[in-house]
């Protein structure tokens, strides 16, 4: 893992992207024997490292980003992964079998036979006054977590714009560590874009427990500082002005598509694949988050899911399409949250729910919500329920489903309750 | 730095040296243990690393914990007295040597 060795002039697959689905396309087309060379090349100065620790455990933590490397050092060099980093692709031809040359942004050039766009999402920025001032934070890259995490050290009023995941997850670390904290959302309740309202309700009143302070249904005008254009506060649509010398930015992440877009593929918001993260090229691929694909249940729509689980899972059916074998069963799109002692995991992709039902007991620390379309289970979020998020995800990986009235009761257990699909 | 044995489900064994205070998942994602899928990284959100625990380590590895009880039981594979999530395992100069069978499906 060197940076100032020049790259080899020819290589079988060309991953551009060293995240999660980048080592997995690598190390999947190792393990099907894949045995030309590879050369994975990533933008960032770290090699590839686990994202989802940086929003919770990391954040909240002394621990050294070390500890989240997702492959040793050796293991690339064992598995003749040819891993750089800190290198980005600036230009790239492909024909049509999906050979090609690719330019980095030191002059090097390297031919390819296969070309992988693995490029991940960057932090969607905010489109107002002062979102560039010091103590305005995304929370994307292990850069952003170490700068964070070290503002968090000396910060006392904390203002997370936004109530999607990593907002949540942000006020739950920021609030445990005792600092005031309120998170603005410009959609009346928590992760409206996600889960159902007795989802929200249940997570809005865990955090106003820990203190978390909610303007819901607010719009932000402008971020505001001093002469030394630190961080001051947060203004409102309504004029107010909420006091911070942190702003946390968490309102949704946008893929990176410039190569796709010089190569003339389609790009939906993201890079469109089907099912073995072929692209519009039927030479070239894109896996992770920088993809979008058929929405399951939305005939026309595309979806972006952005997951570990999808990251792997699309890494792996790319990895099979190169060396020409069948692809992995369709996987079960599954994710999870962690904000202090409440886990939600959720499995299935709710959208196009035309019913849900909810299960726990009015005022218990756990609840599930699962989500039907034409009577048939789709998906659920649990929260603190590991068990019937187990059972829905089972349920939905044999194409079975769960009757929704038996669901209601929270002490039946779930996976006594699948059935084969009318 | 303390060893850890895996038996992975392609009859393979292979031995990988830790950091104390790194989790038998962590050692064996790393190193790419087969078998060893850990897709949430060790949030204990998945049930995707189980292992069996050799006996004369049982003790010496702790006790199961009550979301992790949960998780196990529903397990992809058969759960057994042997059976942990690996995620949940943090390695110790005393669990050197410790051997652990990955599980046939996660």
């Amino acid at each position: 893992m060197t940076n100032s060795q020049s790259l080899p002039a020819r290589t079988g697959v060309l991953v551009v992207g060293a995240g999660e689905a980048g080592v997995r396309v690598a190390a999947s087309l190792r393990e099907l024997g894949y045995d030309q060379p590879i050369l994975l090349l990533g933008d960032e100065p770290h090699g590839p490292y686990q994202r989802p620790p940086l929003s919770k455990a990391f954040l909240n933590g002394t621990g050294d980003p070390t500890a989240l490397a997702l492959r040793n050092p050796e293991y690339f060099a064992e598995a003749g992964i040819d891993l750089r980093t800190g290198r980005t692709i600036t230009h790239v031809e492909v024909g049509d079998s999906g050979a090609g040359t690719a330019c980095c942004d030191d002059g090097d050039t390297v031919a390819f036979d296969h070309l992988v766009l693995a490029t991940g999402a960057r932090a969607r920025a905010l489109p107002v006054d002062g979102a560039d001032l010091i103590g305005v934070c995304t929370l994307r890259s292990l850069c952003d977590a170490e700068v964070l995490r070290e503002r968090l050290g000396s910060a006392e009023q904390v203002v997370v714009l936004g109530a999607g995941y990593i907002g949540l997850e942000a006020a739950a670390v920021t609030s445990a560590r005792g600092l005031a904290t309120t998170v603005v959302e410009r959609e009346t309740r928590l992760l409206s874009r996600v889960g159902a309202a007795p989802l929200s309700d249940f997570l809005l009143a865990r955090h106003r427990e820990w203190g978390v302070g909610f303007r819901l249904g607010a719009e932000v005008r402008a971020i505001v500082g001093d002469d030394g254009d630190q961080v001051r506060g947060v203004r409102l649509a309504d004029g107010q002005v909420l006091a911070a010398d942190l702003v946390v930015v968490g309102v949704g992440a946008v893929p990176q598509t410039a190569l796709a877009e010089k190569l003339g593929l389609r790009v939906r918001r993201g890079i469109a694949v089907d099912g073995a993260g072929r692209t519009s090229h039927p030479g070239v691929f894109a896996a992770g988050d920088c993809t979008v694909v058929a929405h399951p249940h939305l005939p026309e729509e595309l979806i972006g899911v952005e997951s570990v689980q999808n990251a792997n899972d699309q890494a792996r059916a790319v990895a099979a399409g190169i060396v020409g074998v069948a692809p992995p069963a369709p996987p079960v799109p599954w994710f999870w949250s962690d904000q202090r002692d409440l886990k939600l995991q959720i499995a299935g992709i709710s959208g196009g729910h035309d019913e849900y039902v909810v299960r726990g007991h009015p005022g218990a620390r756990d609840v599930s919500v699962l989500y039907y379309r034409a009577e048939t289970l789709i998906a659920s979020e649990s929260v603190n329920r590991p068990k019937d998020f187990l059972a829905v995800k089972r349920a939905l990986g044999r194409g079975a489903t769960i009757p929704p009235q038996a669901a209601a009761d929270p002490d039946v257990p779930l996976k006594d309750l699948i059935v084969d699909r009318m | 730095m303390p060893k850890i044995v895996f038996n992975c489900p392609d009859g393979s064994q292979r031995i990988v040296e830790t950091r104390v205070g790194s989790s038998i998942m962590d050692a064996g994602t790393r190193s790419g243990i087969p078998g060893i899928v850990a897709e949430c990284g060790g949030a204990l959100a998945c049930a995707t690393c189980h292992v069996y625990v050799a006996e004369q380590f049982r003790d010496a590895v702790g006790e199961v914990g009550d979301f992790e009880d949960e998780m196990l039981d529903d397990a992809a594979a058969e759960r057994t007295e042997a059976s942990r999530l690996s995620c949940q395992i943090p390695m110790t100069d005393a669990l050197d040597g410790v051997e652990v069978t990955v599980a046939p499906a996660q």
